[in-house]
């Protein structure tokens, strides 16, 4: 499989009001490949992670100095639509949060926010989309019952789905699978898999084995600092630095 | 050991009282009420002996200290209803449309400093918002739009729907607010717009909060009495415009029943009035349940 350079970060730096939450980060992520980010709370992962589609947007004392280059095109210029970004860029949260609505409209919602009127078109990615995030057979039958009377996994592959069906090129993972039991897990994971051969994926997880699991690539952050960046097999197998090795063996975090 | 179950069975008494007190309680308030509304169909039903329920309800004229008396309350309960849905089309999209910015687009130090100040405005006596409308907006009314009085239904419904907005925007903004941030994160993170998002995420989602808002905001006009006392007009008439002066079901009350003589037809008609009233407030009560029932959206996912 082919890997291009998708999202260049150069010198990101990123602060709360007076607190620098990233120092300096440099990082390139290339499509078709899974990029994990590791590290203990507060390490600044999801913070990096919300930077790529301008999440952090919604705080209004944060601050971004450098630059994020999605396909050369700087992300925070200001001439950049933030929700054209948005589109391209999907996400999938920590906490399944489907909207209250019917799972088929859930799926639509992105659809019809950009815009999209056909009705032919609309059932027609939805199921697209369930059929990607495999809950498609588990939901087929009741397409238009609340999303709210799914399991918790089912919602997050149903939230999956719904950042799909607007075929984003990246979709960036917020700990999608840590509010989940394990066979909801390795669902997620098995998904993962399948979804790089079509789209760029950034994961954030708390869970080393899950990194090491589904990830290419692996950046491991400390304290706001990219500490160490490697092939996922090299960074656990045969991490450069110390700092590195005694977080994934567990001597700390 | 013993002394331990002694002191078992202590608290387990002491519970079972507590109990008792507390079902006491509220047995006293809901025997109090039940009483209130007995009352009233006890005092107001006589009518129905000297009018019929339909000419009470629809007949055109109320005279009733005319020989022979007319009690026709239909211009009474035109009254109320235009003055309350006049005011709720003032009141609902202020009301709601300020809890959005509040929520939504003020920065947080105006929402700490402008949501008190709504809520203040709830504690404006009535009496003083009628003065306001009879001294102020009456003469104002009356220069700008040329018209014999300004004591009529728009002022009235401008001043019951300035009373009504707090009501509205605080509840509103309190079911606005309660709308989880990662239901607007999943809306933003798809593409759409601060708008859409309002439009089609946090409104949706606080509608029965709103709903709920809107009635009480409404139960609030529709039985106010002395704003609608003092500026409504006081003309028992079926108002052909907005400028008309009218006489709502409260003021009506009020009004009389210092007159009517004790148990006199005049007095069990304010009563039938009464009922009336209290049909329309208990109306607008099981449609608030029944909306917000309806449309009740449980917020974030649930594990």
């Amino acid at each position: 499989m082919e890997h291009s350079l998708k999202i260049k970060i150069k010198n990101l730096v990123f602060y709360y009001g007076n607190f620098k939450a990233l120092h300096d980060i440099s990082l390139d992520i290339y499509t078709n490949q899974v990029t994990a980010f590791i590290g203990p709370s507060g390490c600044g992962k999801s913070t990096l992670l919300r930077c790529l589609n301008r999440m952090n947007d919604l705080i209004p004392i944060s601050r971004v100095e450098g630059r994020i280059l999605l396909d050369n095109k700087n992300i925070n210029d200001p001439n950049v639509d933030v929700v054209t970004l948005r589109r391209n860029v999907g996400m999938v949260f920590q906490k399944p949060n489907p909207f209250p609505k019917s799972i088929f409209e859930n799926v639509a919602y992105g659809l019809r926010v950009n815009g999209i009127k056909d009705k032919a078109y609309i059932a027609n990615q939805v199921e697209k989309s369930l059929i990607q995030a495999a809950i498609w057979d588990e939901v087929k039958d009741r397409i238009n019952d609340s999303a709210l009377g799914l399991s918790g996994g089912q919602q997050q592959r149903l939230c999956i789905a719904r950042a799909l069906a607007i075929e984003p090129e990246v979709v960036l993972m917020d700990e999608p699978a840590s509010a989940l039991d394990p066979i909801a897990t390795q669902k997620i994971e098995e998904l993962i898999h399948q979804l790089k051969k079509s789209y760029t994926i950034i994961i954030v997880t708390h869970n080393m084995q899950q990194a090491a699991r589904v990830s290419d690539i692996t950046a491991f952050f400390y304290l706001g600092k990219l500490i160490e960046k490697d092939d996922t097999e090299t960074l656990f197998t045969k991490p450069k630095l110390q700092q590195t090795e005694d977080y994934i063996t567990g001597r700390f975090g | 050991m013993r002394k331990n179950s002694q002191t078992g069975e202590g608290r387990q008494r002491k519970e079972r009282i507590i109990r008792f007190f507390f079902f006491s309680v509220a047995l006293t308030s809901i025997t109090i009420l039940t009483l209130i509304v007995v009352f009233l169909f006890w005092e107001g039903l006589p009518i129905f002996c000297k009018v019929s329920v339909y000419d009470f309800l629809f007949g055109r004229y109320w005279y009733p200290t005319d020989d022979p008396p007319d009690f026709g309350i239909f211009p009474l309960i035109v009254a109320s209803l235009t003055v309350t849905a006049m005011s709720a089309v003032i009141s609902i999209p202020l009301g709601v449309m300020t809890a959005l910015y509040l929520t939504e687009s003020a920065s947080a130090r105006l929402r700490e400093w402008v949501k008190p100040i709504v809520e203040l405005l709830a504690a404006l006596p009535s009496v003083v918002i009628g003065f306001f409308g009879m001294v102020i907006v009456a003469p104002f009314l009356q220069e700008i739009f040329n018209i014999p009085t300004g004591l009529n239904l728009f002022n009235a419904s401008l001043m019951l729907a300035f009373m009504s907005v707090p009501t509205i925007c605080s509840i509103s903004e309190d079911a606005i607010y309660s709308v989880p941030l990662e239901l607007k994160e999943a809306s933003l993170a798809l593409g759409a717009t601060q708008w859409e998002t309002i439009a089609r995420v946090i409104l949706p989602a606080s509608l029965s909060g709103i709903s709920t808002a809107i009635i009480l905001g409404m139960s609030r006009a529709i039985g106010e009495t002395m704003v609608v006392l003092m500026i409504a007009g006081g003309a028992a008439q079926l108002p052909s415009s907005i400028f008309d002066p009218v006489r709502p079901m409260p003021a009506s009350i009020a009004a009389e029943m210092a007159e009517a003589p004790f148990r006199s037809d005049h007095y069990y008609a304010l009563f039938a009035t009464g009922v009336v009233l209290f049909a329309f407030t208990l109306l607008f009560n099981l449609v608030s349940e029944h909306i917000s029932n309806k449309y009740r959206q449980v917020g974030a996912a649930t594990l």
